[in-house]
Parts: structure tokens; sequence; C-alpha cells
């Protein structure tokens, strides 16, 4: 039977939405039972978050004051002396897992499968490559641990109201001094995460500056939206790359995107295709963004914004 | 230091729009331009960068694949790496395997530090920095925007989904790079007849003792699934109208 370890993706008091994406996924290996690892200094509460999704067969809490902070370094031997009783070692595709997997997999001696989008059987994958432009199923030898990350975009949350066991356990693993915490500067905090909101509005270089960006922000704090940016907004510092959309930035699926002002490169279209519905709102009737769009309007964006804003409140 | 190691990948060139071949065995690469991955541009443009400011003695650039990697050798060397390598093989080479081989130039070069990007833009793994630095036993610091020396520890700033984490690690240690740490410098005519007389040496991969990992198996290739195309409405009011319609408003 297939058992899987996932790793928790947390700030060390709140579980992140990405992790009950990536119970889904497990959940979809047939027959697997799925525990979940919660590396803290004190994962107390997150803990009990993760015992109340779905599918999760029991919650296992190590505490540890070095896991005050998530340091891929830190947590990738313990994660690794847990392995053996685990044929599946699962994270998110998060920046968070996206560090700390490979480095799992390597102590492990297997490759990992980057970015699952769906799962075919208990070890064989599939997973998008080239931006996107190819999806590629791939098998893992059938005698080693299959170490993953889950494209979190392709999977919709478990639902909660379980119950699942919480054991608190020690590790023994050597942890090393060599990589130490300095700070995190967190972005705007405010307005929806732009990786689990249902709503996103999306700026490019048409907007043609930072003060300009505003009009992208006032129209989607006026729907209650997330926003994002084209990598191409960001390499013009008109916004911080914690909002890039694409590729190289977030990958994500809200109910609606809009996209305004954004061509739509294939880097930028790889990161929204499991939107639910795409608005482009762009001046060239050819941008490429018009070939996925669900619904577009051909126009001037400092003429339509404002009207949107009067109309969506 | 002494000397930064950089890797170089030669992939499908970014602007190229890849197809899937119609038997599903692969990628059109057949006359497609191929480039340096644009990650390690930017690993290469960080470490001259050290170099230039007497924090590194040494930028060796290191290739993994066939003979028609040269090429982005020959480029990186122009860029101003003083000199390349080129482990020779003509089989894929897998993240692991990577990193292995990284691992054992680490063994005979010793370097500082090894910058390499974040992920190459042909399989998107995002794997190779991680599993070099667990190999090696040493720091990881993945995602860098700015990379600040001090002595034998560095301070690198990372870019995470939340914002801009700060780590501090001591040296030798891997840097995965992300776009935003730098601008790699383009070259002049006058480097790349210089860049011809820089050494680069071939090592055949089994000369390093290093055997291909476990590999996941390719089964299939297939394109995505193309979304349907939409409708075109005329001015904000419609598209308001289109979104309630959906229940989206």
């Amino acid at each position: 039977m297939p058992k899987v370890l996932l790793i928790a993706d947390h700030d060390g008091s709140t579980l992140n939405a990405a992790t009950a994406k990536a119970v889904a996924c497990a959940a979809s290996i047939p027959g697997a039972e799925i525990d979940v690892a919660i590396f803290a200094a004190d994962g107390a509460a997150v803990a009990a978050q993760a015992a109340d999704l779905q599918s999760v067969n029991r919650v296992l809490q190590i505490d540890h004051a070095s896991n005050e902070h998530a340091l891929a370094a830190v947590i990738a031997p313990q994660a690794a002396a847990l392995a053996s009783a685990y044929s599946h070692i699962f994270g998110s595709s998060s920046t968070f897992g996206k560090d700390l997997m490979p480095r799992i997999a390597a102590l492990l001696d297997v490759n990992q499968v980057s970015d699952v989008m769906e799962v075919v059987s208990a070890h064989t994958f599939k997973r998008p490559i080239y931006a996107g432009n190819a999806i590629l199923t791939v098998e893992a030898p059938a005698d080693k641990p299959v170490v993953a990350t889950v494209r979190i975009a392709s999977y919709k949350a478990v639902a909660g109201g379980n119950s699942a066991a919480i054991e608190a356990i020690a590790v023994d693993a050597e942890i090393p001094e060599h990589t130490r915490f300095v700070e995190l500067k967190a972005g705007d905090s405010e307005r929806p995460d732009l990786q689990s909101a249902s709503k996103v509005v999306s700026g490019g270089r048409a907007l043609g500056s930072s003060e300009n960006f505003d009009l992208i922000y006032k129209l989607a704090d006026k729907m209650g939206a997330g926003v994002g940016a084209s990598r191409a907004a960001v390499d013009a510092g008109y916004v911080p790359n914690e909002m890039q959309v694409g590729q190289t930035g977030k990958i994500i699926a809200p109910d609606l995107y809009i996209a305004i002002g954004i061509s739509g490169a294939i880097q930028h279209l790889t990161g929204i295709k499991d939107a639910g519905t795409i608005v482009a709102i762009n001046k060239d009737a050819e941008a490429p963004i018009f070939e996925i769009a669900d619904i577009g309007l051909v126009g001037d964006l400092f003429k339509i914004i404002p009207e949107l804003q009067e109309l969506v409140g | 230091m002494d000397k930064i190691l950089v890797g170089i990948k030669r992939v499908v060139d970014y602007n190229v729009r890849v197809r899937v071949k119609s038997d599903g065995s692969g990628v059109e690469t057949d006359g497609v331009k191929m480039s340096i991955n644009p990650f390690d541009e930017i690993a290469l443009e960080e470490a001259l960068r050290i170099k230039e400011q007497g924090d590194a003695s040494e930028v060796v650039v290191v290739s993994v694949g066939s003979v028609e990697a040269q090429q982005q050798l020959r480029t990186a060397l122009a860029m101003g790496a003083d000199r390349a390598i080129l482990v020779e093989t003509a089989e894929p080479v897998d993240p692991l395997t990577g990193a292995k081989i990284f691992h054992a130039l680490v063994e005979r070069e010793q370097p500082g530090m090894v910058i390499l990007g974040k992920q190459a833009i042909d399989n998107d793994n995002n794997q190779t920095g991680q599993m070099l630095a667990a190999l090696w036993g040493r720091p990881q610091a993945t995602f860098a925007s700015e990379v600040v020396l001090n002595g034998d520890k560095a301070t690198v700033t990372r870019e995470v989904d939340v914002g801009l984490e700060s780590i501090e690690i001591d040296l030798p240690a891997v840097i995965t790079t992300d776009l935003r740490l730098n601008e790699p410098r383009y070259v002049k005519l006058p480097d790349i007849m210089k860049a011809k007389k820089k050494p680069l040496d071939q090592i055949p991969m089994a000369d390093l003792g290093i055997e291909i990992s476990a590999q996941l198996t390719e089964v299939a290739y297939e394109p995505p699934e193309e979304r349907q195309k939409g409708i075109m409405v005329d001015d904000a009011a419609g598209l308001v109208a289109a979104l309630k319609d959906k229940g989206l408003l």
C-alpha cells in the first residue's frame, strides 16, 4: 500500500493553503495512506489545522528549536530520516517545497518528480515542461521512494472536518548550523493572497509606470481580488517580483483572471491556464492573450479600467 | 575566495515556441536555436561581478552534455569566464546525475562558491543546485536576488512566495539565481575572438566515475490541452454583463 509523507508548508502558526491541495494530489494515488509532517519550533497550532484535513491519516509534529524558520538544509536531513517508512515523500511547488524537496531527494539518492499535475498511477505522473508547452509522463523506479512536488494550481484543496491523530515525535538527524535565518520581508498582506485568491487582476508592461499600476490595485480592491503582474511589468520595475505570474513566477488558478495590458507571452500563459475564466483587455487585437481568453476586450486600458471600476461596484 | 564554479546549460532558446513531435517521443529540436539557459547567464554575470570587485580570482564555467555545448561555453568565455570544462556525454543527464558530476568537479576544483540557475527552461526541474548542496553537505541559497559577501560568509536575499527572505550562509556554498539578481552583460566582438584562446577542457563523463542515477523513465510527451476560443465584447459594460452572466461578479 502506498504510504505518503507530505511535508507541510506553514509560517509557524498557519498551515499554507498549498498543503490542502498537495493532500488532494496524494489522495489521488490509489489506496494511499497520508501522513503530514510539521517541522516547526512549536507546531501544535499548525498540526491541529493539518489534522482537520480530509484524507489525512496521521499528523507528525516534529518540534525543534532549529525548525523555527523553514531552512531546507535544516529540515532535509530530518525528513530523510523519516523517509524509510514511506513509499512517497511529497511537498508542494511553493518556494518552500521547491527549495526543500530536491535536497531530500538527493539524500535519498533519487531524482525528484517536479510539479506533478496528474497522478496516473502510484509511480507514474504527468508534469509540464518547456513552460507548459509540453506535458511529460514520467515513471519513477518502483523500488525507490518517490520524491515529488505538487503543482498546486492543478488541485483543489481537500475539505476539512477530519480529526486525524497527532503524534509529537523526535527525529534522530544531524542538523547543520551553516545556514542561518536573518529576516523575512513579507509583501503587502492586506490584499488576498495571489496564490489562493478566487479573483486576480494582473497588469503588464502597457501600464507604463508604477504610478499607473495604481489603476490595477484600485480595480482589484474594488473587486476584492488579488493582484498579479507579467514578467515584463516586474522587469520594468513597476511592481515587486512576488507578484510575478508565469513560468518563472507563480502558477495560479483563480476562478476569474483579468489580464490588463498583458500581451500574453507563453511564459505568462503557462502561469494562468488553469484559471476558470480568463479575461483579456489589450489595445492590440492581435495579442496572443486573446487566443486563450474566454472574454476579450480590445481598447485603451486607461479608459476601460476607470469604467470597470464604476461598473463593478 | 579562490574560484567560483558556474553551471552553463545548453537549452532551446527562450523565444522559441516549442512543439511536441507528432509521435510523442519528444519535442522538436531540429534546426531550433539553442542558447545558454537564461538563469545560467545571470549566474555567470554574478560570478564575474564578484571577481571584478576582487572577491574571487577565477571563474570556471561548466557544462554537461554533447560537444555542441562548446558553443555555449565559448559564449560564456566571451562574457568573461576564465576557463571552461565540458563533461561530455551523449546521454540525457538527469538532475541527480548532474549534481553528482558537479560534486565530483567541486572535489577537484575546491571552489569557494558554486552558482547555478534556479531552473533550466527546458525541463523546468529546479533541482540540481539543491541536490549538489545536499551531496556536498554545504548550504544552499536558492532563488537569490542579492548576494553580499562578508569574508567566509554570505548574506543572500531570496525570492520567496510571500516576499524576500534573507539568510546567512557559511562558504563554500551553492547559490541558485532568480531573475532579478542582475542583468547579464552583452558580449563584445573582440571578446569573442579572445575567448577562442581561453582553455576549454573536455572530460568524458566516464572519467569522473559517475553512473547515471535511478532515472525517471520518459513514457510520453503530449501537447498541452488547448483552451476553447472565447468571445469578444465591445466595451466595459459588455464585459461586466458577460461576467455577471457567468456568476463571476
